[in-house]
C-alpha cells in the first residue's frame, strides 16, 4: 500500500510537538509517544497495512480536541481521527508523520429524551452501549454494524456505517440527527438540528460518510426508535446461489419489507458449520430474513414470505419456533467472518448492486473467481444488494495476495459496471481509493475534493485516504510547500 | 433560458455572464433576482426498476408524473412530497420537500440515492448513484437536497421508492389541549406502533396514521387506541385523507406563513404563543404557523424558523462558522456567484 512519504521535519519536531499539546490537556499522559505504546495504533482491523503514528492524543473533551487541532493546525502536522480502529478499509491507519486523536476517552452519554426521542453522546462511545443506555426505556438506536461491541459511534458516522437491519431502519446518516464537530483549525460548529434539519445547507448530511477529512465529531445526536414487539427469522434454503437472488427481488418487489434479508452462499455456511455448528441445512445458499411486529403480524408477513419463496423451487423454510431456534439461526450469519477466518486468509469486499442485478453479479463473481483460480465465498446483506464477497487466498504463498486484491479490483468493477458502486458500508479508506476512478469520473472527484478544501484548506485531516493518491497529489503537495516555506 | 439537454444546460452556465434563477415549476421558489433558466425541458424518467425499489428521472419530469409511474406498480414516494400543480422532481429535491410520513420513512434527502447536477462554471457533476447502500465518496446528495439552486443546476435524480401500504387508517382524538396533544402523540410515538403520521389539523384534532398488512393494522390500532385510552377515545376512520391535509398546509395557507421546526418537547410552549391558524406534524417537530407579517416566534435552544411565504426570514441566523463554510461551499462550486441568492 503506496503512502505518501512522511514529512522529516514534523518527525524532527516531534519532542516540541508532544509538549505543546500536553500542555493543552489536563492530563499530560493522554499524550502518548512511546513506541511501545503508540504500536497498538498502528493498523485498524485492515491489518495488513500498518504504520506506527508520530504519536496518540486522548482527548477527554471537546474543548481539548479544539486546543489539540489547533495547536496541530499551527504546527502544520497531520492528523488521524481514530474512533475503536474497526475499520475494514484503512480508515484510521496513520502515516508516521500523524498525530492520532484517538476518541476513546470520550465516552458519555450527555443526554437521553424519550420524549424526543433522542439520545447525545459522546462519540467514543461504542455502538451497542447507546442501545445499551436507553432500552430501559424501551428504546433502541438502529443502525447496528457486526462490530457493535467494539466500534465507536464517531467511526458509524465517519463512515456512515450500515448494519443487518438498515433495511428498515437506514443507515447512520438516516439516524444523526446533530453532530458537534471540531474543525482543523479548533473551530467548535453544532450541525444539524430537530428532525436533523440545520441552517441552509445540510452540511451534517456532508459530515457522515467523510471518512474523518472534514473535521472531528466529538458528540452526536441520534434518532431513537420504541423497541419492536418481537421479531423472528425464517431461514430459507435454496439449490442455487441465483434462484436465492431472484427470491430477494421477488420479495422487495411483493411489497413486503422484512427487518433484514441475509445471504450466505455454500462455501461460507461449510464454514460456518465447522466453526459453530448452528446446524444450517445442506444447500447451495441461504437467507435468513427476519420481520418483526406481534406474533399475529409475524405469522401474517412470513405467509406471504414464504409464498413468494415457494415459487423458487425452495429445499427448505425454517421457522423459528423459539427465541433458542432463534439465536440459532442468526448464530451462522454472526459467526461467518470469524469463521472464514479459520479456514484461510480472505479479503472482504463490500460492493453494492441493485437488487435486480444480484442474480446475475453472483453468476458474475463466480466466473471471475474461476478464472482467477481462487475461491470466493459469499455472505452479505442481500436486500439492499449490499455484497460482501470474501476472496480466500494464502498468505503464505507468494503472489496470492496480489491475484487476490487483482481479482477484488476486478469483482468490484463488475460492481460498478451493474448500476453499483466500490463500497456500500466499510467506506474508501486506502484500500479502494485507487479504484474510484472506476466510479468517477475526474469532475466528480474534483467536487468532492472542492468540499474538503472548505473545511479543511490544509489538507491535514487524514488526507491520504478516499482519493487516488495522485488526484489529491497537488492539494496535499501544497501543504508541503507551505512547509518548507 | 430553456435547455433541452444536460450539456445545452451547461454551455448556457458557462456563457451566462449576470446571475441565474434556477426553476422548476417555480411552485417551490422564492422570490430572487436574476434570469430564470427554466429545467423544465429535461424531461423524462430514464429508468424505472420497481423490483429493485428505483426511479431515476429528469430534473424537469413533472412529479405528478413520477407519482403516476409509481402508482402504477405499487409505489410511491415514502417522503410524501406536498403535490403542487406543476411541481418537477428537480424542483421537490432542491428544495428536500417531504410530508408528513418524514417522521417514519425520512426526508426526501433520506430517499435521494444520486444526483446529476451542473456547477455554476458549467461543470458537469454526478454523486452518489442508484444503490441502496453507497458510502463511496462524499454524500453530494445529501449537499445538493435543498440546496435551493445555489450550488448547482440538478439535472437529474435517483430516488428509492416505497412499496404502497395495502391498509391505510386514521386514528382521531379530539378535545384535547395543548398539553394533552402531545402527550397523546408522545405516547403513541414510544411504542411499537409504528406510527407513519402523526399531527394535529389546523381545525383541531390529532391525528395518528397506521399502514401495513391489513391484520397487522388492525391489531396495531387495536393495541394504540387501548395506550391512548387516558386521552379518550380514538375514532378509527378508513384512510389517510387527514394527512394531505398536513402535507398540503401550506399550499393553502392565507398570508405570511412561518415553518418552525423543534423538538416535540418545545412544542407546547410554542403552540401557546402562535397568533394564528396552524398545524402540527411529525409528532410536534414541525409547526406550520400563520402569522401576521409583524409576528416572530420566541424560539428555545436549538429551535429553528423560517417565514416561507411573506418577506424572507430565517431565525437563528446562521453561526460564524456555518455562515463561513456555506459560503465558502457556495464560492467553491459557484464562484462566479451566478446563482442568484435563494438559500
Ligand atoms: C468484524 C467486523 C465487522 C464489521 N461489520 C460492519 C458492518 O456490519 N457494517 C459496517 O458498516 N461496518 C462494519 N465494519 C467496519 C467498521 O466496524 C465500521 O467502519 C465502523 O464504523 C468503524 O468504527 P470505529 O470506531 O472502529 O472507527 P475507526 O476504525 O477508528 O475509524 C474509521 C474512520 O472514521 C474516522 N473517525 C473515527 N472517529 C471519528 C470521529 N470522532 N470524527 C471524525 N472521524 C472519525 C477515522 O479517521 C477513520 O477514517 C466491521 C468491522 C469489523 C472488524
Amino acid at each position: 500500500m503506496q503512502m505518501p512519504a512522511p514529512d522529516a521535519g514534523v518527525i524532527a519536531r516531534r519532542d516540541a510537538i508532544a509538549a505543546r499539546l500536553s500542555a493543552a490537556l489536563a492530563d499530560p499522559a493522554a499524550v502518548i509517544t512511546d513506541p511501545t505504546e503508540t504500536r497498538a495504533y498502528e493498523c485498524d482491523a485492515l491489518s495488513a497495512y500498518r504504520c506506527p503514528p508520530l504519536m496518540v492524543v486522548l482527548p477527554s473533551t471537546t474543548r481539548e480536541v479544539s486546543a489539540v487541532l489547533r495547536i496541530c493546525h499551527e504546527e502544520n502536522v497531520p492528523v488521524v481521527p481514530r474512533g475503536a480502529g474497526t475499520s475494514l478499509a484503512g480508515g484510521s491507519m496513520p502515516t508516521s508523520d500523524a498525530v492520532i486523536i484517538g476518541l476513546a476517552r470520550m465516552n458519555a452519554i450527555l443526554e437521553i429524551s424519550a420524549e424526543d426521542r433522542l439520545v447525545r453522546v459522546q462519540t467514543g462511545r461504542t455502538n451497542l452501549s447507546v442501545t445499551g443506555a436507553v432500552e430501559g426505556q424501551g428504546f433502541f438506536y438502529a443502525p447496528d454494524p457486526s462490530s457493535q461491541l467494539a466500534c465507536a459511534i464517531g467511526g458509524n458516522i465517519a463512515m456512515n456505517s450500515g448494519g443487518a437491519h438498515c433495511l428498515k431502519y437506514g443507515v447512520t446518516t438516516n439516524n444523526l440527527l446533530g453532530a458537534t464537530v471540531v474543525l482543523m483549525d479548533g473551530s467548535v460548529v453544532e450541525l444539524g438540528g430537530p428532525m436533523g434539519e440545520g441552517a441552509g445547507l445540510d452540511l451534517l448530511g456532508v459530515i457522515c460518510g467523510s471518512e474523518g477529512q472534514l473535521g472531528i465529531v466529538t458528540e452526536a445526536t441520534l434518532r431513537i426508535l420504541p423497541k419492536p414487539a418481537g421479531a423472528r427469522p425464517v431461514l430459507v434454503a435454496f439449490d442455487s446461489p441465483v434462484t436465492a437472488g431472484a427470491c430477494v427481488a421477488a420479495i422487495i418487489r411483493s411489497g413486503i419489507l422484512p427487518v433484514a434479508i441475509e445471504f450466505m452462499d455454500r462455501p461460507c455456511i461449510a464454514a460456518t458449520e465447522d466453526f459453530c455448528g448452528a446446524g444450517y441445512p445442506d444447500c447451495e445458499a441461504l437467507l435468513i430474513i427476519e420481520v418483526e411486529g406481534t406474533a399475529p403480524e409475524i405469522e401474517e408477513q412470513l405467509t406471504l414470505i414464504r409464498e413468494i419463496a415457494e415459487g423458487f423451487a425452495l429445499l427448505e423454510f425454517r421457522e423459528s419456533g423459539s427465541d433458542e431456534e432463534s439465536r440459532r439461526i442468526w448464530l451462522g450469519r454472526k459467526s461467518a467472518f470469524g469463521a472464514m477466518g479459520v479456514i484461510s486468509d480472505y479479503m472482504c469486499l463490500d460492493g453494492t448492486v441493485p437488487v435486480s442485478r444480484l442474480p446475475d453479479t453472483l453468476a458474475g463473481i463466480g466466473d471471475l473467481a474461476a478464472k482467477a483460480g481462487l475461491r470466493v465465498a459469499n455472505v452479505f446483506h442481500a436486500g439492499d444488494g449490499n455484497m460482501h464477497p470474501l476472496i480466500l487466498y494464502d498468505a503464505n504463498k507468494p503472489g496470492d495476495l496480489e491475484r487476490c486484491e487483482a481479482l477484488g479490483a476486478e469483482i468490484l468493477r463488475l460492481c460498478v459496471e451493474v448500476g453499483g458502486c466500490l463500497t456500500g458500508e466499510h467506506g474508501v479508506g486506502v484500500e479502494k481509493r485507487e479504484l474510484m476512478g472506476s466510479q468517477y469520473a475526474p469532475a466528480d472527484l474534483e467536487a468532492q475534493m472542492a468540499v474538503k478544501d472548505v473545511f479543511d484548506p490544509g489538507w491535514l485531516l487524514n488526507a491520504a485516504k478516499v482519493f487516488p493518491l495522485a488526484v489529491s497529489e497537488a492539494r496535499r503537495g501544497a501543504r508541503r510547500g507551505q512547509d518548507a516555506a | 433560458m430553456r435547455p433541452d439537454s444536460e450539456d445545452d444546460l451547461a454551455a448556457m452556465i458557462r456563457a451566462a455572464s449576470g446571475p441565474l434563477r434556477v426553476t422548476g415549476g417555480g411552485t417551490r421558489s422564492r422570490p430572487a433576482a436574476g434570469e430564470v433558466l427554466d429545467l423544465r425541458g429535461l424531461a423524462g424518467i430514464t429508468l424505472y426498476e420497481p423490483e429493485a425499489l428505483t426511479l431515476i428521472a429528469r430534473a424537469g419530469t413533472p412529479l405528478a408524473e413520477v407519482e403516476a409511474a409509481l402508482a402504477a406498480e405499487g409505489q410511491m414516494l415514502a417522503f410524501e412530497p406536498d403535490p403542487r400543480p406543476g411541481s418537477t422532481i428537480g424542483g421537490v429535491a432542491a428544495t428536500n420537500a417531504s410530508g408528513p410520513r418524514r417522521l417514519s420513512a425520512g426526508a426526501c434527502r433520506d430517499a435521494m440515492l444520486g444526483v446529476r447536477f451542473v456547477t455554476g462554471t458549467g461543470e458537469i457533476v454526478r454523486n452518489g448513484g442508484r444503490v441502496m447502500k453507497n458510502v463511496t465518496g462524499y454524500d453530494l446528495v445529501k449537499l445538493l437536497a435543498g440546496s435551493r439552486g445555489t450550488l448547482g443546476a440538478i439535472t437529474e435524480v435517483a430516488l428509492k421508492t416505497a412499496p404502497i401500504p395495502p391498509v391505510r387508517v386514521t386514528l382521531r382524538l379530539d378535545g384535547l389541549d395543548d398539553a394533552r396533544t402531545m402527550a397523546a402523540m408522545m405516547a403513541a410515538l414510544s411504542g411499537p406502533y409504528d406510527v407513519t403520521g402523526a399531527g394535529r389539523l389546523p381545525e383541531g384534532g390529532v391525528v395518528l396514521r397506521l399502514e401495513g398488512l391489513p391484520g397487522s393494522v388492525e391489531s396495531r390500532a387495536k393495541a394504540l387506541s387501548a395506550a391512548l385510552k387516558p386521552y379518550g377515545h380514538a375514532e378509527i376512520v378508513q384512510g389517510d385523507a387527514d394527512f394531505a391535509t398536513l402535507r398540503d398546509f401550506a399550499m393553502a395557507a392565507q398570508g405570511p406563513l412561518w415553518r418552525i421546526v423543534l423538538r416535540p418537547s418545545q412544542a407546547e410552549a410554542m403552540l401557546a404563543q402562535l397568533p394564528g391558524r396552524h398545524a402540527v406534524d411529525w409528532g410536534g417537530a414541525l409547526i406550520w404557523a400563520e402569522a401576521p407579517p409583524d409576528w416572530h416566534p420566541a424560539l428555545r435552544p436549538g429551535a429553528r424558523a423560517s417565514r416561507v411565504i411573506g418577506a424572507p426570514a430565517m431565525l437563528p441566523e446562521p453561526d460564524a462558522v456555518t455562515a463561513r463554510l456555506t459560503a465558502g461551499l457556495r464560492a467553491k462550486f459557484d464562484p462566479r456567484g451566478i446563482f442568484g441568492g435563494q438559500a
